[in-house]
């Protein structure tokens, strides 16, 4: 079998302007890859169109998700077929409790996976387990979807949302800014806890920080819209030490 | 077929079913020739069986009617009513007597309310709710009556109650919306044909929520419904009304009036889940729905809550309000309002703090999307006797696509430099970013825009009795399909 996710010669443009100019990446299941990169390089445009968000139109290229182009799917497809986004800039939806809001979710997964729906009693328990799991408070759930969350509780609550959905594929757009070194931990312990030999994980970020608490089988270096190297995690380590002069240079030339 | 054809074709379907109790039952009514007169408030009167003192009230209500003219300060807009091109009363036609019990009630109307989901034989019925089934101009069942009556509770169409219980209506009707209060009200104090009577007898605590299902069926046919609730000292009455309509091209008039009175320490609780229907995408048909309802606290340390769910009718008009009387009195107002496609709304509340330590408090939701125009309209007056008095105030608006729009017009008068009166107001849009955060969850587009207007509404629907509070969510749900995307 083929990669998990496998991008091919991707070109992306976000209105007049083109992002990315020929990314390719291949993530097979059971592994973690990290994306790093200087701002602007296109980490979140990648992120944003794996997950199918609107405006971002990809010109040349594709990308397969276990076989199959995502390119023609609805955002909701997307995300039955097991794509997750954690985002990086979670959104606050008022007056609807987390509860609600998860069980909408994976109950909307379900059905057009041709699962039934989970009952309140049902869908309680299994989140009971996985707040339990994560060291998240009972009055997370009671409260509106990230509203009045501190940036901390978001990003738990987008780790939160991962585990009830268990996704195939999961994308995390810089999930560590904005993290204290405690918050990152608990972040860290529950995308780890994810990690299985059907699952894929795709870490973007700009530090090194984060993958020293997952630790990531591959590391590539995105700059100008495409991937400029690609090594093992001492990568990481080496760009830390180094920055993204390298990779600034080579767009000057 | 064309694909385009075919995709106009699954699109007016779609549309079409998106408004479920659009459906006309078959049978046969006894209508009053078409037009307004006279002749026509006396057919109504002696039809009903009614006293001379009220037909008085009508003829004087009626003849003051004629010299008024048309409201024209809210912000809806409408070609000018043509009052003699309707019918002013339409009666499905009685076996013999009318029924009796419940058992004679002709098969076509039970299966109607069997279709709307509204159970009116009691062994079907909800546990715990008592419906009052009006059908065009005449109640066609009461259920729970017996047990009702058992605490005292009087429960019935207002046509009975003016044979039944003289006494109460001569007492209490027009005492809260006089007969020239304004040109709808006035309408309906002439031409008025059934509704509910409620008396809560003092102390009594009614064991079981009041429900009237309002249906309009026959064509061309006004529907003037007249409700009054009078909760005597000390008791406490939550009421329901839900109303439908069948679809039609043809704009039809319903003007009602609602009247409730609290006495000394009584409260009334009066939801609204209103559905009438709302015209086509285009805009053609659907109900006026012009409205007065108001409430007096006249008692101290009496309660009235307002709660409407408004998502019907083509053209929504009205306020319903809470004069504050008794001192300690509170008054409550709780609504969403959604306009759909060229759905009007001009609604909203009025607040009179008349007595010492009055409380009011006021949360509207507004939901435009399409071409849907509405307006909040509300005042908080206080006068200069209601020491202590309190006011809050909170408005918000959520827009759904570019081609709507929301109004906020708050009238604040106050007459005691010491009343504290607040009033917030928002606006926002449904955000793409809320829209793709859920979708990215596997949520559709459609159960998000409900989930965000659902949330967006929360408060309000948290006022509802439980039973419909989920119907309610569903129906904003209903409403808002096919408004993004």
């Amino acid at each position: 079998m083929g990669p998990m996710l496998d991008i091919k010669n991707l070109h992306v443009t976000v209105g007049e302007k083109e992002i990315l100019k020929g990314l390719d990446l291949a993530l097979p299941a059971g592994e973690v890859h990290a994306i790093m990169g200087p701002n602007g390089s296109g980490k979140s445009t990648l992120s944003y169109v794996i997950a199918g968000r609107e405006g971002y139109e990809i010109t040349k290229g594709q990308i397969l998700f276990r076989g199959e182009d995502l390119a023609p799917m609805q955002p909701e497809e997307r995300a039955a077929k097991g794509v997750f986004l954690a985002f990086q800039y979670p959104v606050e939806i008022p007056g609807v409790t987390n509860t609600t809001f998860l069980k909408e979710a994976l109950n909307a997964i379900r059905r057009s996976r041709g699962e039934s729906e989970l009952d309140a009693m049902q869908f309680v328990k299994l989140l009971r387990r996985q707040t339990k799991e994560l060291g998240i408070p009972d009055d997370m759930l009671k409260r509106s979807v990230n509203a009045g969350f501190s940036g901390g509780e978001k990003k738990r609550n987008e780790i939160l949302q991962m585990a009830v959905l268990q996704p195939l594929l999961a994308v995390l757009d810089e999930t560590d800014s904005g993290l204290d070194i405690d918050a990152l931990k608990i972040v860290a312990a529950g995308v780890n806890r994810l990690r299985s030999p059907e699952r894929s994980t795709l870490v973007i970020t700009h530090y090194q920080r984060l993958l020293s608490y997952i630790e990531p089988d591959r590391v590539h270096v995105l700059a100008h819209g495409r991937i400029q190297r690609s090594g093992g995690k001492e990568l990481a380590a080496e760009l830390e030490r180094t920055g993204y002069a390298e990779f600034k240079a080579v767009a000057a030339e | 077929m064309a694909a385009t054809a075919q995709t106009a074709l699954q699109v007016r379907e779609l549309a079409e079913d998106r408004y479920k109790y659009g459906f006309v039952t078959d049978i046969e009514s006894e209508r009053a020739p078409k037009g307004l007169s006279e002749d026509i408030v006396r057919f109504i009167s002696a039809k009903k069986e009614e006293p001379q003192w009220l037909l008085e009230w009508r003829l004087k209500a009626f003849r003051h009617w004629l010299t008024m003219p048309e409201p024209q300060w809210s912000s809806v807009r409408f070609p000018a009513l043509d009052y003699q091109d309707a019918y002013y009363y339409s009666a499905p036609k009685a076996k013999g007597d009318g029924p009796k019990s419940l058992d004679e009630i002709d098969p076509e109307l039970l299966k109607t309310y069997e279709k709307l989901g509204i159970p009116i034989r009691e062994q079907e019925a909800l546990a715990g709710i008592a419906v009052d089934a009006v059908f065009d101009s005449v109640s066609v069942a009461t259920t729970f009556k017996a047990k009702l009556h058992e605490v005292g509770v009087i429960f019935c169409p207002i046509s009975e109650a003016v044979r039944n219980h003289p006494a109460l209506v001569q007492k209490y009707l027009g005492s809260v919306v006089p007969y020239a209060d304004n040109k709808h009200a006035t309408l309906n104090s002439a031409v008025f044909t059934d509704g509910s009577f409620v008396y809560v007898p003092p102390g009594v605590r009614c064991p079981m929520e009041l429900s009237t299902y309002f249906r309009i069926n026959a064509e061309n046919t006004g529907q003037f419904e007249r409700t009054l609730i009078i909760a005597d000292k000390g008791s406490y009455v939550s009421y329901l009304e839900g109303c439908t309509a069948p679809k039609r091209d043809v704009n039809q008039l319903h003007a009602a009036v609602v009247e409730l009175v609290a006495l000394d320490d009584a409260e009334i609780k009066y939801s609204t889940v209103q559905n009438w229907y709302p015209g086509d995408a285009e805009g053609r048909g659907g109900i006026y729905n012009f409205v007065t309802k108001r409430g007096a606290c006249r008692g101290v340390n009496s309660k009235i809550s307002w709660t409407q769910v408004e998502t019907g009718s083509a053209i929504t008009w009205k306020y319903p309000s809470c004069i504050l009387q008794g001192d300690n009195s509170v008054g409550e107002f709780y609504s969403i309002a959604i306009t759909n496609n060229h759905q009007q709304a001009d609604t909203g509340t009025k607040m009179i703090h008349i007595g010492r330590n009055t409380r009011s408090r006021i949360i509207s939701k507004g939901i435009s999307a399409g071409h849907g125009m509405q307006t909040y309209r509300g005042l908080v007056r206080v006068t200069a006797k209601a020491e202590g008095a309190r006011n809050h105030t909170q408005c918000d608006s959520l827009l759904i696509g570019s081609k709507c729009a929301a109004h906020t017009v708050p009238y604040i008068e106050s007459k005691n430099p010491k009343a504290i009166l607040e009033h917030e107001a928002t606006t926002s849009k449904i955000s793409e970013d809320q829209l793709f955060y859920l979708r990215q969850r596997g949520i559709s587009v459609e159960n998000a825009v409900a989930l965000v207007v659902n949330g967006f509404c929360r408060e309000v629907l948290q006022q509802l009795p439980m039973e419909f509070a989920v119907e309610a969510q569903k129906l904003v749900a209903i409403s808002l399909e096919g408004s993004v995307g």
